[in-house]
């Protein structure tokens, strides 16, 4: 891909990050996470971040702002329901406006996969792409990296990574693949560094076609079969909004694709369990698997907080990601 | 007006098996003589004389598949400035899809767009919709409009869907001997739909248009030409638009095969580019039926150099900069066409694959004049109009969409490659274009 066509510090896909700037990313956010707030708040003092939202969020939006905060940052949040977005402003125009008034870096979650693109081309500014229809979610899957290396290899082994750094590591995400921008992520971001990523759930929820998003994937549609593979499962949301149309059988998916204890216990009891919210317990999950101590869902709410820090540093070249003056 | 002399050039004219060194003389908008050179030498001093020395001249490109915006969508294209990129192109003939605001669907509409005060450059005409309002439901006066100029019926932009209005419009267009020409598309299939359907719409989060929403309405359509010459006896003219995949041509083949009367047209984009130039969200690449795989390209490629495929149509289809500059799923469909179409044509067919200059010129003048029946165009025979286009074949250059005659500049060929470029269109003996 193209990626020179976008401001340096961009992230609009993971596809646009070699193995060498992930393991980066991964350092400078070990670095931040380790400095005193004092001068973690100097890296980005004075700057001006954007957060740009068009869909709701609780997890990403949040994390974006308190990182940018913690980095020293001011931060200002537009929403589609509360600007001129709602009275027809195009997207190009809301992002000239928002360059217009000082920001330097933009951060966007868009119903419309594809959307961090246009906004990148018409500001030239960098775009953090926080979530794009069914797209990609970059920083989910970096945060999701990181729980993994953090959990399968210690807490030192989180901050460098290579092509074989997840060699052996086989992880399942299971679900709502269809419409899930975070199993693309995941799917393309993985298998880079080594892992084998299988896809598993009914056809409607994951044609063939997803085969294209790259080697080292794989389907599989019998749950328990992939589990018994897997160091880690990820579950997903079954996006019930999404579903009109496809005529899912709620009682079917549920016996077939639900991780709950039995399950586990049979399967994989020693499985990292991941979701990256917001979950339906009951539905994709049960109570006693996402309260477990197999769980590692809180850990990825704050891992993702520590990677947003990284990758705010990135998008504004400060801190380890200082551009040398020419 | 003056006599037109054009000496010197190799003039190949299909429909009349010409391909040799030949002089052209054009009076009162018609060809009047058509002799080796030198035999018109006497007329020099009376006449205009364009030397077309080392050049092709050949029967003005026709395009039966044009959108030009009026009325109604005038900030992206007019009558005069569609039609001046097309004599740009090469083009002397084309004819004006219906879906305008409003859409044309009444003799007054017809003559409204037909009349000389919407200063068109080049021979217009027009198909007006099948349906009134294009809604698919009410035919039109099919009678009327074709007594007033119309040369095809269509909802292009929209199928007609419905088994019995299909059925309906190919019986009252048999009757008034003019095609429908059917935008395929299974609207039930693509709903929401932004491309293609396969392993890069997954990739890319795009919902897809799977190619069976095209091949089912062709084989819906061929059924039906079938059932009208068994139940009625009369022989309806299908023709097919923009057709985009292996499985809907290979059905246009075995219908041919029969016996049937069906026609199609393949779009330079379609021959020319797969799903690929879509990169990261290009909307310039975004039209419907939209850019498929190389196996689809490949097979309208061949269906072009076997014959399958009668013709070239652009699909011109310009749209604003702000419209274009939107999130892919909103941007609306289609590119503009007119002024790339032979350089695109020349490039892909003629050097790439090695389809005869005088099978080319067949392809984008004779046939499409043929499938409207547009009298006295798409030939050069003495007493037909004086339509032509004179053009390098062999020089390469790189199409500047800013220099555009059209309102738009929504093409994916910006900075592409273009084989043969027209020095001078003609129309019924004027000049329209010259560079």
């Amino acid at each position: 891909m193209s990626e020179s066509r976008y401001a340096p510090g961009s992230l609009l896909s993971v596809a646009h990050l070699s193995v060498g700037e992930v393991s980066k990313i991964l350092g400078e956010t070990a670095r931040i996470e380790a400095m005193a707030q004092a001068e973690r708040s100097r890296i980005l003092s004075g700057r001006r971040i954007a957060l740009l939202f068009y869909e709701s969020s609780t997890r990403t939006r949040t994390s974006f702002e308190l990182a940018a905060k913690s980095l020293g940052a001011t931060t200002t949040l537009v929403s589609d329901k509360s600007s001129s977005i709602e009275k027809g402003e195009s997207l190009k125009d809301t992002g000239l406006t928002l360059r217009a008034l000082g920001a330097e870096c933009i951060i966007l979650r868009h119903s419309c996969s594809g959307a961090p693109f246009v906004l990148a081309r018409e500001t030239g500014l960098p775009v953090l792409n926080a979530g794009d229809g069914m797209h990609e979610h970059p920083s989910q899957a970096l945060l999701d990296l990181r729980t993994m290396l953090t959990r399968l290899r210690g807490a030192g082994h989180a901050t460098t990574v290579d092509g074989r750094t997840l060699d052996g590591v086989t992880v399942v995400i299971t679900g709502d693949i269809l419409h899930s921008r975070v199993a693309r992520s995941n799917a393309m971001l993985l298998p880079r560094m080594g892992a084998r990523v299988i896809l598993c759930g009914p056809e409607k929820l994951l044609p063939e076609s997803a085969l294209g998003l790259g080697p080292g994937v794989e389907i599989e549609r019998d749950f328990d079969r992939a589990l018994r593979q897997a160091q880690v499962a990820m579950m997903l949301r079954i996006q019930r909004e999404r579903l009109a149309g496809l005529e899912l059988d709620l009682g079917d998916y549920i016996s077939r694709y639900q991780l709950h204890g039995e399950r586990l216990a049979a399967s994989a009891p020693k499985v990292v369990v991941m979701h990256p919210g917001p979950m339906i317990r009951g539905l994709e999950i049960s109570d006693e698997v996402a309260d477990g101590p197999q769980s590692a869902i809180e850990e990825q709410v704050y891992h993702g907080l520590a990677v947003r820090s990284g990758l705010l540093a990135r998008a504004l070249g400060a801190g380890g990601f200082e551009r040398e003056a020419l | 007006m003056k006599d037109l002399l054009v000496l010197n050039g190799r003039l190949i004219d299909p429909a009349n098996g010409v391909d040799a060194p030949r002089d052209l003389l054009l009076r009162d908008g018609r060809v009047a003589a058509v002799e080796a050179p030198g035999a018109l030498a006497a007329l020099e001093s009376a006449s205009e004389v364009i030397d077309a020395a080392g050049l092709i001249v050949a029967p003005g490109l026709v395009d039966i598949h044009v959108h030009l915006r009026e009325p109604g969508q005038t900030y992206k294209e007019t009558i005069a400035t569609g039609t001046a990129a097309a004599a740009a192109g090469g083009f002397t003939s084309v004819i004006a899809m219906p879906n305008t605001v409003p859409v044309n669907d009444t003799v007054e509409k017809l003559a409204w767009m037909l009349d000389a005060a919407r200063g068109s450059v080049v021979k217009l005409f027009a198909m007006p919709a099948a349906t009134m309002g294009s809604m698919g439901s009410t035919l039109t006066d099919f009678d009327a409009l074709r007594s007033a100029g119309a040369v095809g019926f269509t909802d292009d932009g929209k199928p007609v869907l419905e088994d019995h209005v299909m059925r309906a419009a190919l019986i009252a267009a048999a009757r008034a001997e003019v095609p429908v020409s059917q935008h395929a598309e299974d609207t039930r299939l693509t709903g929401g739909c932004s491309m293609n359907a396969g392993p890069m719409a997954f990739r890319l989060g795009l919902r897809g248009m799977p190619v069976e929403a095209e091949a089912r309405i062709v084989e819906r359509d061929i059924q039906l030409l079938r059932e009208i010459e068994r139940a009625e006896g009369l022989r309806p003219h299908l023709h097919v638009q923009h057709v985009s995949t292996a499985r809907a041509m290979e059905a246009i083949r075995k219908a041919k095969q029969e016996g049937l009367h069906v026609t199609c047209e393949v779009a330079p984009h379609h021959f020319a580019l797969t799903e690929d130039a879509i990169g990261d969200y290009d909307t310039h690449a975004k039209m419907n039926p939209p850019l498929r795989v190389e196996a689809d390209r490949a097979a309208v490629v061949e269906a072009l150099l076997d014959g399958t495929a009668d013709c070239i149509a652009t699909d011109h289809a310009p749209h604003a900069a702000f419209e274009k500059e939107q999130e892919f799923e909103r941007a609306p469909n289609g590119i503009t066409g007119l002024e790339t179409a032979l350089g695109v044509a020349m490039r892909v067919l003629h050097r790439d694959r090695g389809l005869s200059l005088s099978r080319l010129i067949s392809l984008m003048s004779t046939t499409p004049a043929a499938i409207a029946a547009l009298p006295g165009r798409g030939s050069l025979a003495v007493g037909h109009f004086g339509d032509a286009v004179i053009f390098d074949a062999g020089e390469e250059w790189s199409y500047d969409a800013r220099t555009t005659r059209s309102k738009s500049r929504n093409t994916p060929f910006d900075g592409a490659k273009m084989l043969g470029r027209v020095k001078a269109t003609i129309c019924e003996g004027r000049l329209v274009y010259h560079c």
